[in-house]
Formats: C-alpha cells, sequence, structure tokens
C-alpha cells in the first residue's frame, strides 16, 4: 500500500501540501488554518462490538483532523450502498452516524447517496471527508530530541481484535470491544496544556509499530520501546497468542500516540489521565539516537528486536 | 496471561543466560538447530539471539509447514479452487504462498471461493453448512496437526457428509531429521526438537539422532523454555534426548492422537520444499477414506511444476543458508510480495528475518 500511494498517487498528484503526508492537509486560507482531510470506510463486518461502519466513518475522520491540532467542525457524507440492502439495516447505521457527530461536536453538512447493483460493493461503503480549524501548530518533528518520551493513551489493537473475531466468528474474542472513539476532547486537552507536543498520530492501519516507523522514517533518531510498558489487554492478548499475530501491528480507533518534550512528559501523562478515553496512558519508550530511522523493541524476554513496518496484511498462522 | 507470563519472566531468563554463559566451552562453536517454525519466530521475537554467547549458532531447521509444502500441491489446490462449486478451506498462511504460477490469494481476488478456517473441524462445519458447495480442506502440517484432520475425515464418515474432503500434504519430522543429519554441509551438534510434534508422537522416533552423536532436548516455545532448552544441550553430557517441555510432553507422546492419524492415514515417500523427496515421510489418506481424499474425488490434471529461479528457501530450510545470502531478500522477496514460502508463512524464517532481523 506505502509502495503503491508513493508510486501513483504522490507522484501524479504532487505538491508540497501532499508531501507533508500528514492525516489531515493544512491549509491556509487568508489570515486562518484549516485542516481537511478524507477517509473511505469498507469495514466487514458492518457491525462490530463497540461499533459500527456509521460510527467509524464519523470519528476516524473525526480523529484525523484532531492528530493535527484541528479542532473538527464540518464533515461530508458519501454513502455508496448494495443493491437490496435491508432498509432496517441502512437505517441503524444512519442514526449511528447522527449519534456520532453529536457526540464528537461536528455537523454532517453536504453528502451523496448511490446505489450500486448488487455485489458491485460490499453492503455498504462510506466517505466522508473532514474540515476543522487549527488551533495547534507546534507539532515539529525536527525538534524531538534524545530521551524525548513516547506516550500512548490507552491499550492497543482492541479494534483489529473485535472486527476480526466478529468476522470470523471467534468465541474468545467476543469479550474484546473497539476502542473505537472520538478522540476530539481528549486531544484538545492535551494540546491546550501548557507542554510541548511535538508529533501526535492515531495507530489506526498498522498499528503502533507503522505509525512509529512512519514517525523515524529518513529521521536522524529513533525509537526505543520497552515491551513490558505497551498496554494490552488480556483479551487481545490472548487473541494474539492463539492466532499469531503481532499486536503491535493491529489498528486502534480510538488512541493516540505522542512525543512530547521530556520535561513536560508527567504533565501530559496527568491530563491524558484525566480523560476517560486515556485512564491507561502509559510511558512506553523513548526516542533514542542510536538507532536512525529504525523502532526496536527491549522485549519482556529481556531481549531486543527490531520493529518493521508491517508489510501486507497479518494472516492467522496454521499451529 | 496466565501459564504464559510465567514462562516470559525477564530475571529467570537472565538467569538462564547466566547459567549458559558459565557452562559454554568458549573453545566451540556450538551449532543447534530449532526445528519447528514456532521456535525460530519466538527466537526473533523475543531477541533471545542478544541473550547468548557468540559461539552459539541457532540455525532455523525445516518445521514451518507451510515452508516445507512444494509447488506442486498448491497448483493442485489452485485447481481445485478453479472447479465451479468448490470452497477451499485453508489455514490462513496458505493463502499467500506463491505456487509454479500463482497463488490462492491471486486466485481469490480472480473470483474463486477461498476461505481462511481455524481448524479442519471448521472446514467440515463449513461443509455442512453449505451442502450444494464441495468443501475441500488443505490438510497440511506436521504430526500436530495430521490427528484433526484425521478426525475430521471420521467425523465426516460419521455423520455421512458426503460434500467434504481434504487435499493431503501432510508430513511427518524424524525422516526429514535424518536427512539433515547426513547432509555434508551442516555440522549440527543438537537439535532443539518440536514441542508439539513430539506431543504426539513421543521421544522414541528420535532415538536415532542420539545414536549419531547428536544432542537433543524436546523444547516448549516460551522464551524461558528456549533458553532453559539450550542450556540443557550445552550441559548434557551424552547424546541423549531430554524433555524441557515436561508441562505437556509424556515420553510415550499421545496414543490416541496417533491411533487416529494410522486409522486415516499411511506413509509414503514425500516432496518437501528444498530438499526434495523423503522416504516415508509424508501421509496420504487411506483406500477405505477415498470418498475424503480430494486427490482421487476429483483428479485435477496440473502442468508440470516448476521452482522460481534465484530463491534459496531449499537451502534455508535446510539450515545450510540464511534469508540474508538470498539475493532475492527484501527486493524481489518481501511479505507483500513473497517468491518463495518461507517469507509467507509468519513461522517462515526468511519472514522472521525480515521483520524481526
Amino acid at each position: 500500500m506505502h509502495r503503491l500511494i508513493d508510486s501513483l498517487i504522490m507522484k501524479e498528484f504532487d505538491n508540497a501540501i501532499l508531501r507533508q503526508k500528514k492525516d489531515s492537509a493544512i491549509l491556509k486560507i487568508g489570515s486562518r488554518k484549516l485542516a481537511f482531510t478524507t477517509d473511505s470506510y469498507v469495514v466487514n463486518p458492518i457491525f462490530f462490538p463497540g461499533g459500527d461502519i456509521g460510527s467509524l466513518s464519523v470519528y476516524g475522520t473525526v480523529n484525523d483532523l484532531s492528530v493535527c491540532g484541528a479542532r473538527p467542525l464540518y464533515l461530508s457524507l458519501g454513502i455508496i450502498i448494495e443493491e437490496g440492502l435491508d432498509k432496517k439495516i441502512l437505517e441503524r447505521i444512519v442514526k449511528s452516524i447522527k449519534n456520532a457527530a453529536r457526540i464528537a461536536g461536528v455537523k454532517i453538512v453536504t453528502g451523496d447517496t448511490k446505489v450500486v447493483e448488487r455485489g458491485l460493493c460490499d453492503k455498504i461503503f462510506i466517505n466522508t471527508s473532514g474540515l476543522g480549524e487549527v488551533y495547534y501548530d507546534k507539532f515539529s518533528v525536527d525538534a524531538v530530541e534524545a530521551g524525548d518520551p513516547v506516550i500512548i493513551s490507552g491499550p492497543i489493537g482492541e479494534h483489529a481484535i473485535s472486527v476480526l473475531s466478529k468476522r470470523e466468528g471467534l468465541a474468545f474474542g467476543t469479550k474484546v470491544r473497539s476502542d473505537l472513539a472520538p478522540l476530539n476532547g481528549l486531544i484538545q486537552k492535551v494540546l491546550k496544556a501548557p507542554a510541548c507536543v511535538k508529533f501526535m498520530r492515531d495507530p489506526t492501519r498498522g498499528g503502533l509499530a507503522t505509525t512509529l516507523n512512519e514517525a523515524v522514517s529518513g529521521r536522524r533518531f529513533g525509537i526505543e520501546l520497552d515491551e513490558k510498558n505497551v498496554p494490552i489487554s488480556s483479551g487481545v492478548r490472548q487473541a494474539c497468542e492463539m492466532l499469531g499475530l503481532d499486536p503491535l501491528y493491529l489498528a486502534c480507533e480510538g488512541r493516540v500516540v505522542l512525543i512530547v518534550s521530556k520535561k513536560d512528559a508527567s504533565r501530559v501523562l496527568d491530563v491524558i489521565r484525566k480523560d476517560t478515553l486515556g485512564r491507561a496512558a502509559k510511558v512506553i519508550g523513548r526516542v533514542a539516537k542510536d538507532y536512525r530511522g529504525r523502532v526496536l523493541l527491549n522485549t519482556i524476554a529481556g531481549g531486543r528486536r527490531i520493529v518493521d513496518m508491517l508489510s501486507g496484511e497479518q494472516l492467522p498462522r496454521i499451529c | 496471561m496466565k501459564y504464559v507470563d510465567e514462562y516470559r519472566d525477564s530475571k529467570l531468563i537472565a538467569r538462564q543466560a547466566r547459567e549458559i554463559r558459565e557452562a559454554v566451552d568458549p573453545g566451540h562453536t556450538y551449532s543447534f538447530m530449532e526445528v519447528c517454525g514456532t521456535h525460530t519466530m519466538n527466537i526473533f521475537r523475543f531477541g533471545i539471539r542478544e541473550l547468548l554467547p557468540a559461539n552459539i549458532r541457532l540455525i532455523s531447521g525445516p518445521g514451518c509447514p507451510v515452508c516445507v509444502t512444494p509447488n506442486e500441491f498448491i497448483d493442485k489446490a489452485i485447481a481445485l479452487a478453479g472447479i465451479k462449486n468448490i470452497i477451499i478451506a485453508t489455514f490462513g498462511d496458505m493463502l499467500k504462498v506463491p505456487g509454479s504460477y500463482s497463488s490462492l490469494e491471486k486466485e481469490r481476488g480472480a473470483g474463486a471461493s477461498v476461505k481462511i478456517v481455524y481448524s479442519s473441524i471448521d472446514a467440515l462445519d463449513l461443509a455442512k453448512r453449505n451442502p450444494e458447495k464441495d468443501v475441500v480442506f488443505l490438510g497440511i502440517g506436521f504430526e500436530t496437526t495430521a490427528p484433526t484432520v484425521a478426525q475430521s475425515i471420521l467425523m465426516a464418515k460419521r455423520a455421512g457428509v458426503k460434500n467434504y474432503s481434504v487435499l493431503c500434504g501432510h508430513k511427518t519430522m524424524p525422516e526429514a531429521l535424518s536427512v539433515l543429519t547426513e547432509a555434508p554441509k551442516l555440522d549440527i551438534d543438537g537439535f532443539l526438537l518440536p514441542g508439539h510434534v513430539s506431543a504426539i508422537i513421543g521421544v522414541k522416533p528420535y532415538r536415532f539422532l542420539a545414536a549419531r552423536g547428536k544432542r537433543c532436548v524436546v523444547a516448549g516455545f516460551e522464551p524461558l523454555d528456549i533458553m532453559q532448552a539450550i542450556s540443557m544441550l550445552i550441559k548434557q553430557k551424552r547424546p541423549g534426548i531430554e524433555i524441557q517441555y515436561t508441562r505437556i510432553i509424556k515420553r510415550g507422546g499421545n496414543v490416541l492422537a496417533r491411533k487416529s492419524i494410522k486409522k486415516v492415514f499411511e506413509e509414503k515417500d514425500s516432496i518437501w520444499r528444498g530438499i526434495g523427496k523423503i522416504r516415508k515421510s509424508g501421509l496420504v489418506i487411506k483406500s477405505k477414506f477415498a470418498e475424503f481424499d480430494a486427490e482421487k474425488k476429483f483428479r485435477v490434471q496440473i502442468p508440470g511444476a516448476r521452482d522460481h529461479a534465484g530463491c534459496i528457501c531449499g537451502d534455508v530450510i535446510k539450515g545450510v543458508k540464511t534469508p540474508l545470502e538470498c539475493k532475492l531478500f527484501r527486493k524481489t522477496c518481501a511479505p507483500e510480495h513473497p517468491v518463495g514460502a518461507c517469507m509467507v508463512s509468519s513461522e517462515g524464517t526468511c519472514s522472521a528475518y525480515y521483520k524481526y532481523g
């Protein structure tokens, strides 16, 4: 996927804003700074423990704006429906979108609906674009220094396991609920606190490992993670052990990972932990100047290994 | 997590590391082969090589079921997937394995019906739920998975299920180890024997290894298991077979599981990717159960299998070379677009080197 984006999309549409490769494009219009983003949602199953495709399509876009230091304001909504989809299901999803928009404090202001022949899409696909107003613009990966702590706002992998276990009908996974949530409230509290936040991302596709690899890619620093401090719920751990999946690569939809200046670490951690979505926040590692462009993991066994970028999807193993 | 965390305790592991350092003869280089793919994966995942002295060399063995499955098997599965009304049911990591000309994943993209299941029993359920389709389960793996596949066939027979069959590619481990000890380029001092295979077959089938002067320890899969097993290998005075994984393994193995293997399968020569034909190292379905044998039921014709130029998976499986010596590694061959099977399986040596190297 990364290669496809680089070799085709980035090449053909190359411009200064796109080149920043952020979760949202930051646009200067007059004296105002706006954040603009888009995402398409094709999750299977469309309902999973902790959410559904409707709430996911709102919160996913809200979070992409939020991690860019923007206050999410307006969303567009594009729905592609497979012919024959039960009307009740559609109503349930639309109500879920409405509810999610209310909770996240955003308005759906424009939209489009198309119905396609049976078999041309899988039940329902949703695209949302989002517009937000930038209130924090002090992110700077260039300012990242050795020793800066890496913080995550909560346990990882819950969204991926919730969806996977529902899709595959795995009994042991039924206890795991997706972490899906709008992060704009939590992030605003953090960014309005007197602290220097240098990097912020939501570890969605490809999980924590991929997000951190993107952060260090081509940089003069690396990141050292302590496996024992990475929060993982027992349900997710059990599912991963059973299926041979690495939780570091599993998607979250309600977590944020930050790099802050060392002196502000405890203050930021306090702010995050006071929010209901951040109670289990933890410092999971630090910036290191030794391993340029790489993420290293101090394993719970006392060993050490490289955490690479995920390529392809993880497949459950045989035995 | 109970019964897992105890075996990942860094203090206990550090103590084992200390014992190993104290016990090694600094003038000798130890070469130990970890036979099982799960061993390989966990050695990388937990960074175990870092905890060992430099004169202990760990060589990855042939114990990844997906990796040793030859192209011909994949080609047959793909041919079956092309038949109308057949659903291929498979373990997830078979999906991306390239056969001679395609992979099941590509065929699925082109419209073939390929479903991931977690056991042969799930595949049998799939057949029961889809009476108008024919479900073919891809039976691969060693003595660990063979009993469950045998059970699925016995259950299908008992229940009168007519639309379930198995494409059988099962292999047995001891014969492959015998071939490896005869390989001239491999100078192995000892083996970390596979925990789960041994849970079924017990330790008797490995006796020849000790007779050939190889130290053997049947090892569990958690980091503490692996460290303790290495420590036991080093301290072993005379070549013999010890069990580290005592919480699971009985010396006699699992009689019931072996009985079900014997009931349904019989031994046959088998082709291992990278190693070639090994005498009596495969299992085929007995003619008594022919109606559940996909090969006999559908009789697909496949063009001659071909190997991929430049891929050294064969030597990697034998432990003669490491993935780093392969010209394709990280270039043409990566988990996203694998050339050899060792890159596909999460337990494959190339995949472990790629991911954790």
